[in-house]
């Protein structure tokens, strides 16, 4: 499978007058169409800043990037932000088609396809509402249908499960699969939740903070489509997931030092 | 401890039903004790001038005033002066909000306007309108234009200061989603920018309504020969106290009005808060 995010030598410093930050050093990756990628590292490692350069928010201090593009009415990338990413004065359908409607589309291609999502994250009964009428797990689902609705060529994810409970953090990822695994889009994800890592991703990047740099990966070969017991019971799983703590204690570690 | 454990027999559905029932008394008791307070000082009102504790000629009782209001309605007189003053309120408050929205969108949103205007904004802002009004009789002339800028110009204001206030107040990541999907300037402006700062603008707008119905009493108690501020005023002058009580009461009344109108604009404009 051909590659679908070249990333090269980028790197992002933060200066202000005092003081500068390498957010960013010297990331060079490349990620497969259709791959799962999770990004793993501690808070303020630089995962974010990453992300938010590949979403056209934040310009890279240097280096570059490519998405490869298929169609070329397909939007490049499409964001799903933290919970709070859900535009409170749309509905959720307003919300699920807000890219469509920004790249007018014609009014049917939009119905149909706002509907198709709603349906898909199982919240057709709730399009009229506001969102402040939804629990965090309802809202997320909004956030990813928005995403999945816009048809983009990447998906790039940020924590979208950070504030949710463990047990709809379960059920939105394992609904996160089913969506992913109908369109085999190309994602990648930033969490810092390692059982998310392991059961999401085809390939997991280990982020070291200040200056954030990618230090170490894995694989997972876990055949699909996987649910959290099956994480759980694989004995490589485990190793990996030690493997991974241990990573992240080292990095907590030194960054305090 | 016999009567303890009589106590934990009772069912508790019968219980919270009870407390239920305890609040809804208290909710409707706090009810019936906002509209008391108006109630009671009109009472008293009547009977301290009634009893000639408050002199008559100054403090007519509410009955009388009532009785004039009646009578000045059906003669006509009235109706003109509550016209002509609803008139210039709704025009001038017309001709201040919409460019007010418009403008603080913009200033919010492009920080190079906000820049250029916030000078502006923030040293003709102190300078009472009716300071201003020789200045605007000038320009305009003595009819019907210069009081409505009047009241324009006060209304604008506390209207363009919410507006930037609000825009500038709207969560960044909404922005970011905006972008990110691929909003251009004319959606941005529509769809994130209005509705996002409409919470904070229509607070602006309230304030704007109360300083309309200030600025335009005293508007035309300064130069003017109808409306309800002359009607105070003239009344005032030719002694007339219960006519000039009737203008007083129109004025409170339509103050109170125009407050719940706006709030109820609020809730239908904004279902999402």
């Amino acid at each position: 499978m051909g590659t679908k995010i070249a990333i090269k030598d980028l790197t992002k410093v933060f200066y202000k007058k005092e003081s500068r930050v390498t957010a960013l050093e010297g990331i060079s990756l490349d990620i497969a169409d259709g791959e799962f990628v999770c990004l793993v590292g501690p808070s303020g490692c630089g995962k974010t800043t990453l992300l938010r350069i590949l979403a056209d928010l934040e310009k890279p201090s240097g280096g570059t990037f490519t998405i490869a593009k298929s169609k070329k009415e397909r939007p490049l990338q499409s964001m799903v932000f933290q919970e709070r990413g859900v535009i409170p004065w749309l509905t959720v359908e307003g919300n699920v088609s807000f890219g469509l409607k920004m790249r007018h589309l014609p009014e049917d291609v939009i119905k149909e396809r706002t509907a198709y999502y709603l349906e898909k994250v199982g919240l057709d009964r709730f399009a009229n509402l506001y969102p402040k009428e939804l629990s965090g797990g309802m809202k997320q689902r909004v956030s990813i249908a928005r995403a999945f609705a816009n048809d983009p060529e990447i998906l790039l994810m940020d924590e979208p499960f950070g504030a949710l409970d463990e047990q709809n953090k379960f059920i939105l990822q394992e609904e996160l699969l089913n969506i992913w695994s109908e369109t085999k889009k190309t994602v990648l994800f930033i969490t810092h939740s390692i059982d998310e890592a392991l059961l999401l991703s085809d390939r997991i990047l280990l982020m070291s903070s200040q200056p954030g740099t990618i230090i170490n990966e894995k694989h997972i070969d876990l055949p699909r489509p996987r649910n959290m017991e099956q994480v759980r019971a694989d004995p490589s799983m485990a190793e990996y997931f030690v493997e991974i703590w241990n990573h992240l204690q080292d990095e907590v570690q030194r960054s305090r030092n | 401890m016999k009567e303890h454990e009589r106590d934990s027999v009772i069912d508790p559905l019968q219980m919270e039903k009870q407390e239920w029932k305890k609040r809804q008394l208290q909710h409707r008791f706090k009810q019936l004790l906002t509209i008391t307070s108006p109630i009671f000082i009109v009472l008293l009102w009547e009977l301290l001038s009634r009893t000639g504790l408050i002199d008559a000629r100054f403090f007519p009782p509410p009955t009388e005033i009532v009785g004039t209001f009646w009578a000045m309605g059906m003669s006509g007189e009235l109706f003109h002066h509550v016209g002509i003053s609803l008139y210039r309120i709704f025009a001038g408050f017309l001709l201040g909000v919409i460019p007010a929205i418009g403008i603080g969108l913009l200033m919010g949103l492009y920080s190079p306007i906000r820049h250029f205007l916030s000078p502006l904004i923030m040293a003709l802002m102190p300078i009472p309108t009716l300071a201003l009004l020789p200045i605007i009789i000038i320009l305009f002339g003595v009819g019907e234009v210069s009081k409505v800028v009047t009241i324009a110009g006060s209304v604008f204001f506390p209207v363009v200061i919410n507006t930037v206030a609000g825009v500038i107040n709207i969560d960044r990541i909404y922005l970011d989603v905006a972008k990110n999907y691929g909003a251009d300037s004319k959606n941005f402006f529509f769809k994130i920018a209005l509705p996002g700062s409409l919470p904070v603008m229509l607070e602006g707008v309230q304030m704007g309504q109360a300083i309309a119905l200030l600025t335009i009493v005293a508007a035309e108690m300064m130069g003017a020969n109808s409306g309800i501020g002359y009607l105070i005023w003239t009344s005032y002058k030719a002694f007339l106290i219960k006519e000039m009580f009737v203008g007083l009461v129109l004025i409170s009344f339509f103050g109170y009005l125009f407050s719940l109108m706006l709030r109820g604009l609020q809730t239908k404009l904004l279902p999402w808060r």
